[in-house]
């Protein structure tokens, strides 16, 4: 079994329903249906993924996988616990409580009217966004950063009229010393 | 190291050698036909079934009866995915399997060629894990972490396929090294703080109750377990698969709580101030309704997997470990106990709710002929079971004193796995005496295994309870479901001695209670072929006591409710 780190591996607290949502950082081998392994270990439990992203690693038989869940303290624990005994994942740690860099990327393609496209301009150097697209009256728009700042980019775009959206997902490393 | 090369499939049997496996389950096939040739030239028994679940479920069977790691094999396609019953079956009761399945060439792979299935796909939620061979440098020492896996930490089933061209390709063999391997992991060692305050809430209890499961029979601590008991007067329930792992003839032994438990056994863990639950995991026939399941009581929590502690009710110290392990640390820490008023209290129930049936005009109850089985067979019998009455009726009415002596679909309850994990377990102990106490549905699921049975002169003996209905569903439909008896009369009632004969093998039948005694005493004296016993029972015979799914242990109906 895998070791895996952070208040999910003291166990559960049954008496503090806090559901919220947690980051966890899953480290695994970089197998063929490493992915479906773990996408199946939720579906068949019935733990909720809000975001999953999987990336290469400094370490090429490795990958990371981000998963944001929206969980209850007891199921974290079991969501965490579960994960660890797969054989292909190598450590889980559950960041709730630790200090991290957090980022996604999110892009918007608008279409505001004429006359307020410079409104928005403004708005997105706010977000220290890009407009990485223009073409016709479509303007397409990145903005980078924690879950906060990108839900609120998200919903300041929302009165000029979103006509496509996509986010990445987060990635998260924990800050200073400490491993991820 | 030295390194030789040799064809992948030769490769594949010399890794079985060196894991002493004896016994092979399973069906060839195309894919599997260079595996199947270079098992010709080895002494190991090359079990050809009938159907490949036939095949997992005695290698599950083999696997309880004597400790080893199971090994079936079946060909790709339908021959794999007919194993997933079994694979599913092992993984849930934690049986330490390996099946290996062929699989279509590497460059036939995802073009849907002939007998092509995603095995591994489909087999990743019924597996502890699952390889796919694709690069045959890697054959062995897959095959080696199969077997690696399935026997250690919580055992299960692993499952490797092997494309036909890599069992024909020449692969690199090299020494066997455990303890290189990926998955290699150090046991688990119980942390001494926790032992310790174990064995002080032990020493601190006033009622306290040992509740154990399977852990403590694929840990081989009944031993261990008994000593504990012993030492300290603890008594005991078991679950279904915990069954065996503390001798049930003995006066602490409280019998099975939950479901169609001993009314006894229920209310003991109902009762109790301390459980120590060693290797069981709450499961829902024992529990019921968790908010009422013995509310207030300690916990302590005895388990090889971390995922268990606090998978369904918290527990105050959690031990993970393997349960042997656990049991060595704990015992000289627990100090010497005389009885109390807490185990004469459940001495007491145990004598004020015996189980208890009725004879009436209908027939003969099935209790009785299990009750007669136990007899006559001295309670000496290694047990399997179907799924249903039958299985409820066994684990009430046969003890078990010793483990790995009963052999139940516990987790899956999988209709069709007593008679193949009887052979299974025949084959791991051919000495001993195996009966598969059956029901007329269960029997029909794999009756096919009596040609396997016949071929290898297995005497296994099969007891059929034989009501003509999928009794158990038929049970919920009498008290829930105003006898709307929908979907389970088993109106074609087979002669089972006709049966039995056109296999070769013997066959009785009788309705008469009279003839039960003399017709097992009969069975007992085949020793070359199997023995089909039909008892023809009272018909709408109830399983009791019954506590209904997800209620409490107020709620057991002791008998049936009056009309």
């Amino acid at each position: 079994m895998a070791p895996h780190r952070g208040p999910a591996s003291r166990g559960p607290v049954r008496n503090e329903v806090n559901r919220l949502k947690h980051t966890i950082s899953a480290l695994v081998k970089n197998r063929p249906r490493v992915l479906t392994r773990i996408a199946g270990l939720f579906a068949r439990r019935g733990f909720n993924i809000d975001s999953l992203t999987v990336s290469t690693t400094e370490n090429p038989n490795s990958s990371r996988m981000t998963i944001v869940v929206d969980a209850d303290d007891a199921t974290l624990a079991q969501i965490c616990k579960q994960l660890s005994k797969l054989h292909d994942v190598q450590r889980v740690i559950d960041h709730t409580g630790e200090a991290l860099v957090e980022r996604e990327i999110c892009l918007v393609k608008l279409r505001p009217p004429r006359e307020r496209r410079s409104e928005v301009l403004q708005l997105v150097d706010v977000f220290r966004g890009d407009v990485v697209d223009i073409g016709g009256d479509v303007l397409t728009v990145q903005v980078v950063g924690g879950p906060t700042k990108v839900d609120a980019f998200v919903s300041t775009m929302q009165e000029f009229g979103i006509v496509e959206m996509v986010r990445t997902g987060k990635v998260v490393l924990t800050r200073g010393t400490q491993a991820t | 190291m030295s390194m030789t090369t040799m064809r992948g499939a030769d490769a594949v049997v010399r890794v079985l050698q060196e894991e002493g496996v004896d016994t092979v389950f399973g069906i060839p096939g195309g894919q599997m036909i260079p595996i199947y040739d270079a098992l010709y030239d080895t002494p190991i028994r090359n079990v050809l079934v009938r159907h490949e679940q036939g095949a997992a479920h005695m290698a599950d069977g083999f696997a309880r009866a004597s400790g080893r790691v199971g090994v079936c094999m079946a060909t790709s396609g339908p021959g794999a995915l007919n194993l997933v019953t079994g694979l599913c079956n092992a993984m849930m009761d934690s049986i330490p399997m390996v099946a290996i399945t062929g699989q279509v060439t590497r460059p036939a792979i995802g073009r849907d060629s002939f007998q092509e299935a995603d095995t591994t796909g489909v087999t990743i939620p019924v597996t502890k894990h699952n390889y796919l061979v694709k690069d045959e440098a890697e054959l062995a020492d897959t095959l080696r972490e199969a077997f690696y896996l399935a026997a250690t930490g919580r055992p299960g089933p692993v499952l490797v396929d092997i494309p036909g061209d890599v069992a024909r390709a020449q692969v690199p063999f090299n020494e066997r090294c455990i303890e290189c391997l990926d998955a290699y992991e150090e046991p688990l060692r119980p942390v001494p703080e926790d032992i310790e305050r174990a064995a002080e809430m032990i020493n601190a209890a006033e009622r306290p109750l040992l509740y154990i499961g399977g852990g403590v029979i694929s840990a081989n601590a009944s031993d261990l377990l008994t000593e504990l008991s012993d030492k300290c007067n603890l008594a005991v329930v078991h679950t279904l698969m915990g069954k065996g792992g503390f001798p049930e003839s003995r006066e602490l032994s409280m019998g099975m709580p939950g479901m169609h438990g001993m009314a006894y056994a229920s209310h003991a863990l109902h009762e109790c101030d301390l459980m120590v639950v060693i290797g069981a995991r709450f499961d829902d026939r024992v529990t019921g309704d968790l908010s009422r399941f013995s509310p207030g009581t300690k916990v302590i929590h005895i388990d090889i997997d971390a995922a268990e502690i606090g998978k369904v009710r918290e527990a105050h110290v959690p031990i993970i470990c393997d349960a042997r392990v656990a049991l060595e640390a704990l015992l000289p820490l627990c100090r010497e106990r005389g009885r109390t008023a807490w185990e004469e209290h459940l001495l007491q129930e145990k004598q004020r709710l015996p189980l208890t049936y009725t004879w009436d005009n209908t027939g003969m109850p099935p209790q009785f002929v299990v009750q007669k089985l136990y007899e006559v067979t001295q309670g000496e019998a290694i047990v399997t079971t179907e799924v249903g009455q039958n299985q409820m009726w066994a684990a009430q009415y046969y003890k078990i004193d010793r483990p790995r002596h009963f052999l139940s679909s516990s987790g899956l309850g999988t209709m069709g796995f007593g008679f193949p994990a009887a052979i299974g377990a025949q084959f791991a102990r051919p000495e001993a005496l195996v009966v598969d106490i059956a029901g007329d549905g269960s029997i029909q699921m794999n009756i096919q295994e009596m040609a396997t049975a016949m071929d290898f002169g297995l005497p296994v003996k099969i007891c059929i309870l034989n009501n003509g209905y999928l009794g158990m569903v038929r049970q919920w439909q009498d008290l829930f479901f105003d006898k709307r008896y929908s979907g389970v009369e088993l109106s074609a009632r087979p002669d089972w001695v006709k049966l039995a004969e056109a296999y070769g093998a013997v066959g009785f039948s009788t309705d008469d209670p009279e003839q039960v005694v003399p017709i097992m005493e009969r069975a007992l004296e085949v020793t070359d072929r199997p023995v089909i016993m039909d008892f023809r029972v009272s018909r709408e015979e109830n399983v009791f006591p019954f506590i209904p799914a997800g209620q409490g242990v107020e709620n057991m109906m002791l008998e049936p409710p009056r009309q």
